[in-house]
């Protein structure tokens, strides 16, 4: 009942709307059948609001970022190559993993613009550098690799100013690892429970696949001709090593996060990791028969050398359905409210007990 | 409240923040109920049993403020003999005549006394007072406001025990609304119903007061008016009334539906509640203020009210010699309301229309019969924002889809005049509280949107321009006609303050008067309408007043500007119990200050200043001189509130709980199904058919009550909403509210599509299935209720079925006001027939109930 | 806009103050570490939403002021939600929930022991209503119902992952310590758009760019209230300086849980909460996720130090492993 009183001499106890009470004026009086009852489905372990999801998916489409995901790794890997291939006198390989590597750095910064809002505004990405934004630093870097990887490639085509490839390729292999393995911190970088989650694992998981490709890539040059059997050698064992790496990473961070993981093997992006996995398997068990030291021996060359090559383009193939594996599932993840909510929650309900406090007060 | 008032709903939550208790009733748990502490919902259309349950509890356990029953109130007053009331007759009132399906009030007089209404129906006894025959069906119309009394005070016995005083009436009255009887009518459990009459009973008093607040769910009924009397009557037993936190607080539809009263809209109404004179014969200005105008009280001054009136419309024209133009105004032949309109339309009696902000296609009950009276109109003009369905029906409304109507055969040329918005014109809102509120005019109208007050002036000075030197005496009027508002800008828009100061009336020097006290008949007054004289005072527009709340007293009295005198609690003498002592220190509103000699207090008081709550009228004083110290309800015949109303109402001296038109329930309190005299003869139409009640056989088949109502998303009829885009995106589309229950009864789906049909139309509209609608038992049985928002018609950006296509035309006798607010349907899942299936369909469905025309027309 | 002014000042702090390392904590002054030395109090909301009425003026309001475009005419059978959360072209979200749980003592005089429909919808009011037989209600006694309604706006975190993650600067902290998006700036490359953990920013269907609520920068910087806080019939939104608001809100919390309103709780006051503490905090009568809300929302960019030190270390096996790759070839006698 009302607490505020109209004296003659003016009003007493006045509230603002803001403070009006409800539900707290009528006392419940249940007739003894209406008391009884008990709620007809026990209640849920998980809520939301009608099943929307909490965050917002991510507006990134296919081909373009999954591919832009790639390709960075590709070219890291190429740039690595490249590297080595001149110091070890490789000038097949090397000619070929320095063209990729622009090719692949310049095909990633197209499918980055192309997946632009406002592609005509990707300069404004200059504008700041934030180590808050591996968008932010990627931009930079991209700014830096893919000039240089040109004049790699270039100087190695042309033959001319060999100095100035060798500085180039040099420069290039050292940004190549941070090329291939910023775009983890990218994707890990956000709300969504699946990217954000794994991201100790995330980029060894991608440069893990950037040296499998990189090295699948190298092994195709097996078909040119006159290209020795030795031409190749340090692309196959980058691409076994790769190949090991992005698994053994994938596995833990699946392990490590839960039920966060469940989209890596549901859904399309499981679809995609799985194949990935496979076709990873299958290459390097054909990379390793098609080594010249091994059952190679036992195959005719011809053979040999075609076989090395399949098994390095599936190893290509299979880098890059791991990160589309890892694109979709990211999709996937946050668009379900269950992979925010039920994490979150028992992140609440631990931190409660262990306060020994009564849990779930959310704020 | 909170779903067709947010604004206003801000003040409920500070009385909740100061502790209030709020109880909304209500077929539905809307937003109201989310924000109240207890929520009654109840079948729609027995608001008064339910109230007269309470009315019961009140007075069987003797819970009424005695004090201020036996003063303030009629209860002491004995009754006439020959009133027998629904008790004896079994539902129906003394008077009662078979055959004109209307009452002769006389046996409902004072014992020795004959009453005028302070309000309503002031002519049911012309015949008597006017010494002259009469040829008049009585225009029966809405009318709020002022009244007097004749001489002789009524016989009271202050002990409240005479047989035949007010008070042992109203308990025998009331003695068969028992907590049973409202379970059984209202489906509103014991226990909730005693819990609400507790908290009603506890928060009133000395101390504690209770306010009603209602809207059109207690008015749009064939018993409207007496749901809210059912309410005064409560609030007067219980001291509620004239006081801080009391009253009877109505929520109108619209911005300034009380200014469209006050200055009105209405057929039988003159500003100021002036009656409009009857087509009586020979009746001129005195033998109308005889009859009409009062003795004692302030309708006394009816003739200065009405003279000073005439003067405002016709100036020099009018003078003594003249009558003072008393004939040049329209006569009423009888009852002229709008849905009397819509028959005469269809009869081809009345050939052009004017349509101003309204939109009776979608907006009015059974929208097909007024889509086809348009349709068979000469001429029609719409102004309104935009094309709504009243201004296409005759290309795309539904009788074209259905092949009913034909685009070639309808003959209406129909004037579009596209209207200035609020924001586009200056002008006044009058709110409920009869609050006048200046708008300022913010930008000019787009294109061709010009204002109300443009339209009718220009109108007006053009067809003056038309008929300019004409000798033919039936054109005196409009020529007469004071007709001078200077107009500005490039538009011509008329000056609104000037018509503002026209309305408050100027004295002989043209200077602005400042109380309706200062008027006289003797024609050196103007004013435009009485109970607004004061608003422009000092020619400054008191109505534009926005002085912060927080620079002046809490009843913010320079914050517009409230008629009557800036009064903004009617009847507040009530405040003070009889020695002129606030009832109680919390409660004080206006006091009688013995030093002073005169009424101090926060609001201005409704009563003589210096009249001593001590003085008793010497005999046969008359005016304002003849009410008492105690006689609050100044305005009133006998200064009391009336808890039995000898006259005024068309349907009975207190409110009986009848069912509505079409009810699935037969009328458990009395033999009498329906309000025995509610209009629905005129309304015989083949698209008007009336379904079969109670127990009728064929009942059946419209099993559920249906209610309509309004979303907070979107404006009446959906002129203003429902072409907006970002209000049309918040309620998309046309839908209804069903129970869970009801939906697994019917097989309806959520988010799927329903079929609505009654006898007279049938509609679709999507699913929403909501636990907020709950089943309610019923005279032993579940019943379901569907509720129905009715914003939507074919026009505009989010479109639907209009509701008012289900409502049938079955009229409360007082105010002639539809009853949408009750009626049986059936629903069934799935979307409605198209073209000529669609009245097939419902013509099938009259066939299952063997309904005829003259179904639901009995007494 | 006059933000441009200290555009440049807007993302450099985080490196300035090593912001990056979640060193940034609720009670730091967001402004000031922005590069404003003297500023106006940092201005917030507090949405109670105990006296929300769900009018929806908020939304209209903000709509009208901001010129954001209507966005569909779709009916949701979310009860009266037909708006379906905050996006690019929704800037305030009133949200409608329909549960079988009392406010306090309030009975709601609905009975439904009649309806089976609960079991259909395990998920409660979670329930989408696609798959639901009726409006999604959380599971309770049959004669329990209260509607909780409550207007969702961006929050303006104390540390802003979409500031942070925004690579042109487009997106920047104010005076008054609000995150605003620079429309003129933005290339609409999409990253705060997953990086916010409520799920507020969104990218603008045709226009590509992110929008959303500025908390009307502009009526501030002229000394207005924002649009929907000066709509609000019942005061449920409320503005102005934020530790008053967050006093107020301390107080009505207490009041409403001694009136016996159990479940009435503060979310996003707490500066110590994974994102500093929000701009924009409510009071809740339910788990946050019952309104779309994350119960324990956390800045991405809190990690970020540690990403970069994965990423640094990836990088380094790849180098090393290149290097490896050629060794193993040399000494294996392949030159």
């Amino acid at each position: 009942m009302s607490q505020s009183d109209v004296t003659k001499e003016g009003l007493r106890g006045e509230r603002p709307d803001r403070e009006a009470m409800t539900g707290v004026n009528v006392p419940r009086r249940w007739r003894g059948k209406r008391r009884a009852e008990q709620p007809m489905v026990p209640p849920a372990e998980f809520t939301s609001y009608y099943g929307k999801p909490i965050i917002n998916q991510p507006v990134w489409e296919s081909p373009d970022i999954p591919g832009y995901l790639f390709l960075g790794g590709l070219a890291g890997g190429c740039s690595l190559l490249a590297a080595g291939s001149d110091l070890t006198g490789r000038p097949t390989l090397g000619k070929t993993v320095k063209t990729s590597a622009v090719a692949a750095g310049a095909l990633s910064v197209v499918a980055l613009v192309h997946d632009l809002g406002r592609p005509g505004r990707f300069l404004n990405m200059m504008r700041v550098f934030k180590v808050t934004s591996p968008m932010s630093v990627g931009s930079w870097l991209l700014g830096g690799y893919v000039p240089a990887a040109g004049v790699a490639a270039l100087t190695a085509l042309t033959g001319r100013l060999p100095r100035l490839g060798a500085a180039a390729t040099a420069g290039s292999a050292l940004l190549g690892p941070a090329v291939a393995s910023y775009t983890a911190a990218l994707i890990s970088n956000t709300a969504v429970p699946a990217w954000h989650d794994g991201y100790p694992e995330m980029p060894f998981v991608f440069t893990g696949s950037g040296m499998m490709a990189a090295g699948g890539l190298g092994m195709t040059t097996a078909l040119l001709p006159g290209t020795g059997p030795d031409e190749t050698t340090p692309a196959r064992y980058l691409a076994v090593l790769g190949a090991a790496m992005e698994i053994a990473a994938f596995e833990r961070m699946e392990h490590r996060i839960g039920m966060t993981a469940e989209p890596y093997s549901e859904g399309k992006g499981g679809k995609y990791v799985k194949a990935g996995k496979l076709l990873a398997a299958a290459g390097t068990a054909g990379t390793l028969l098609s080594a010249p030291g091994l059952a190679g021996r036992l195959l005719p060359g011809r053979v040999r050398r075609a076989l090395a090559a399949a098994s390095g383009a599936t190893l290509v193939v299979a880098s890059a359905a791991t990160r589309w594996g890892i694109y979709h599932a990211g999709m996937a993840s946050a668009g379900d409210p269950k992979y925010t909510v039920v994490p979150q929650r028992q992140r609440l309900n631990e931190r409660a007990r262990a306060d020994g406090a009564a849990g779930g007060s959310g704020g | 409240m909170a779903e067709c008032h947010p604004v206003g709903f801000q003040w409920v939550m500070e009385a909740k923040a100061r502790g209030a208790t709020v109880i909304h009733v209500d077929p539905r748990f809307t937003r109201t109920s989310a924000l109240a502490d207890l929520h009654v919902p109840l079948r729609a259309g027995t608001d008064i049993a339910f109230l007269g349950g309470i009315v019961n509890y009140v007075l069987s356990n003797d819970k009424y403020f005695r004090e201020y029953v036996v003063n303030y109130t009629n209860a002491a007053t004995i009754i006439s003999e020959e009133f027998k009331d629904t008790e004896d007759l079994d539902g129906v009132f003394s008077g009662f005549d078979a055959d004109q399906r209307s009452y002769d009030t006389q046996t409902w007089q004072y014992e020795d006394a004959e009453t005028q209404a302070a309000s309503g129906e002031r002519d049911e006894l012309y015949e008597d007072r006017a010494q002259k025959a009469s040829v008049s069906e009585a225009g029966r119309g809405e009318a709020h406001g002022s009244g007097g009394a004749h001489v002789s005070p009524p016989h009271t016995d202050p002990t409240l025990e005479h047989p035949r005083c007010v008070f042992q009436i109203l308990k025998r009255h009331y003695a068969r609304y028992t907590p049973e009887m409202v379970e059984q009518i209202c489906g509103v459990p014991r226990d909730t119903f005693r819990r609400v009459c507790e908290h009603v009973t506890e928060s009133s008093g000395r101390d504690r007061t209770t306010a009603w607040v209602y809207s059109v769910g207690w008015t749009q009924h064939t018993v409207g008016v007496q749901y809210i009397r059912t309410a005064a009557v409560l609030q007067s037993l219980l001291g509620n009334m004239g006081r801080t936190g009391g009253g009877i607080v109505a929520l109108r539809g619209h911005a300034s539906i009380q200014g469209s009263t006050d200055i009105p809209t209405l057929f039988n109404l003159l500003p100021g509640y002036i009656p409009m004179p009857h087509a009586h014969g020979n009746e001129d200005l005195e033998t109308f203020v005889a009859a009409e105008g009062t003795d004692k009280g302030y309708w006394a001054a009816m003739r200065s009210y009405m003279v000073s009136l005439l003067k405002a419309w016709w100036g020099p024209a009018a003078t003594p010699e003249s009558d003072f133009c008393f004939d040049y105004l329209p006569r009423l032949t009888g009852s002229h309301s709008t849905y009397e309109t819509v028959m005469a339309q269809l009869a081809g009696d009345c050939k052009g229309y004017f349509l101003m902000g309204e939109n009776p296609a979608v907006g009015s009950a059974n929208a097909k019969l007024q889509r086809l009276g348009l349709a068979a109109l000469d001429w029609l003009v719409v102004r309104d924002f935009s094309l709504i369905e009243s201004a296409t029906f005759w290309k795309d409304g539904p009788e074209i889809e259905t092949g009913e109507l034909k685009t070639e055969d309808i003959g209406t040329e129909v004037f579009f005049m596209p209207a200035a918005a609020h924001t586009e014109k200056s002008g006044s809102f009058t709110n409920t509280q009869r609050l006048l509120q200046w708008h300022h005019q913010a930008i000019e109208p787009a294109g061709d949107a010009r204002s109300e007050l443009w339209f009718m002036y220009h109108l007006g000075r053009k067809l003056r321009a038309k008929l300019a030197g004409s000798t033919d005496a039936t054109d005196r009027p409009l020529l007469d006609l004071t007709w001078d508002y200077p107009t500005s800008g490039e538009t011509a828009e008329p000056e609104a303050e000037a018509v503002l100061a026209e309305i408050n009336g100027f004295n002989g020097d043209g200077e602005p008067l400042t109380s309706y006290e200062q008027l006289n008949g003797d024609g050196s007054t103007a004013c435009g309408c009485w109970i607004y004289c004061g608003v422009y005072t000092n020619g400054v527009n008191q109505a534009s007043r926005r002085k912060p709340a927080r620079e002046q007293s809490w009843i913010a009295p320079e914050w517009g500007w409230a008629w009557p005198a800036n009064r903004r609690i009617l009847y507040n003498r009530a405040s003070a119990d009889p020695d002129g002592k606030p009832w109680s220190e919390r409660k004080a509103l206006v006091w009688w200050d013995e030093e002073k000699a005169s009424w101090q207090g926060h609001d201005i008081p409704d009563f003589a200043a210096d009249k001593s709550p001590h003085y008793r009228p010497p005999h046969g004083a008359t005016g304002a001189e003849a009410l008492s110290g105690i006689d609050p309800f100044v305005m009133q015949a006998d200064g009391k509130a009336w808890l039995y109303a000898p006259a005024g109402l068309t349907d009975g001296p207190l409110p009986a709980h009848y069912e509505p038109q079409d009810s699935p329930f037969p009328n458990l309190l009395y033999k009498q199904q329906r309000n025995p005299v509610r209009q629905v003869l005129p309304f015989k139409h083949p698209d008007n058919r009336l379904q079969p009640s109670g127990g009728q056989p064929g009942s059946d088949v419209f099993p559920y009550v249906a209610t309509t109502y309004r979303l907070t998303e979107h404006h009446t009829a959906g002129g203003m909403s429902r072409w907006v885009p970002y209000l049309a995106e918040l309620q998309p589309g046309f839908f209804c509210e069903v129970s869970p229950e009801l939906a697994a009864e019917r097989g309806l789906e959520h988010l799927g599509w329903a079929t609505i049909v009654t006898a007279r139309n049938v509609i679709e509209a999507r699913v929403l299935v909501t636990e907020r609608i709950t089943p309610l038992t019923v005279q032993g049985r579940t019943l379901h209720q569907v509720g129905i928002p009715y914003h939507w018609g074919g026009n505009g950006y989010s479109t639907g079925d209009p509701a008012n296509d289900l409502v049938e035309l079955s009229l409360d006798p007082n105010s002639h006001i539809q009853e949408t607010k009750a009626f049986a349907c059936d629903i069934r899942p799935g979307r409605r027939p198209r073209g000529p299936a669609r009245p097939a369909f419902v013509r099938d469905y009259q066939r299952k109930a063997g309904i005829t025309e003259d179904t639901g027309t009995e007494i | 806009m006059s933000a441009n002014g200290q555009r440049t000042v807007t993302w450099l702090p985080e490196i300035r103050t090593g912001r990056f390392d979640g060193a940034l904590s609720g009670d730091a002054d967001p402004a000031e570490i922005s590069g404003y030395p003297d500023h106006p109090p940092r201005m917030g909301f507090f949405t109670d939403t105990s006296v929300c009425i769900g009018c929806k003026a908020c939304e209209v309001a903000c709509k009208e002021w901001n010129h954001v475009p209507e966005d569909g005419l779709n009916l949701l059978g979310m009860s009266y939600d037909n708006t379906g959360g905050l996006g690019a072209d929704t800037w305030r979200h009133v949200a409608f929930i329909e549960q079988r749980k009392p406010v306090a003592m309030q009975d709601a005089g609905v009975h439904h022991e009649g309806a089976d429909v609960l079991g259909l919808i395990p998920e409660g009011s979670g329930t989408p209503p696609e798959a639901a037989t009726m409006t999604p209600t959380t599971p309770g006694a049959a004669n329990d119902l209260r509607w909780l309604m409550s207007s969702d706006v961006c929050k303006h975190c104390t540390n802003a992952a979409c500031l942070d993650v925004c690579p042109t600067g487009s997106l920047f902290r104010t005076e008054f310590g609000t995150v605003v998006v620079q429309e003129d700036i933005c290339n609409g490359c999409g990253y705060c758009i997953p990086a916010c953990p409520y799920g507020v920013i969104d990218q603008r269907k045709g226009d590509g760019r992110a929008w959303k609520c500025t908390l009307c920068y502009d009526r501030l910087s002229d000394g207005m209230e924002p649009a929907c806080a000066k709509a609000c019939p019942t005061n449920s939104i409320q503005f102005g300086p934020l530790d008053e608001l967050r006093e107020r809100a301390d107080r009505r919390v207490g009041e409403l849980r001694e009136a016996g309103v159990a479940d009435a709780r503060l979310y996003g006051r707490d500066p110590d909460d994974g994102v500093g503490g929000d701009g924009a905090f409510f009071l809740l009568l339910d788990e946050p996720e019952v309104y779309g809300l994350p119960p324990d929302p956390v800045v991405t960019t809190r990690d970020i130090p540690s990403m970069w030190r994965h990423v640094g270390a990836a990088a380094g096996v790849m180098a090393a492993g290149a290097a490896a790759a050629f060794a193993a070839a040399v000494w294996g006698g392949h030159r």
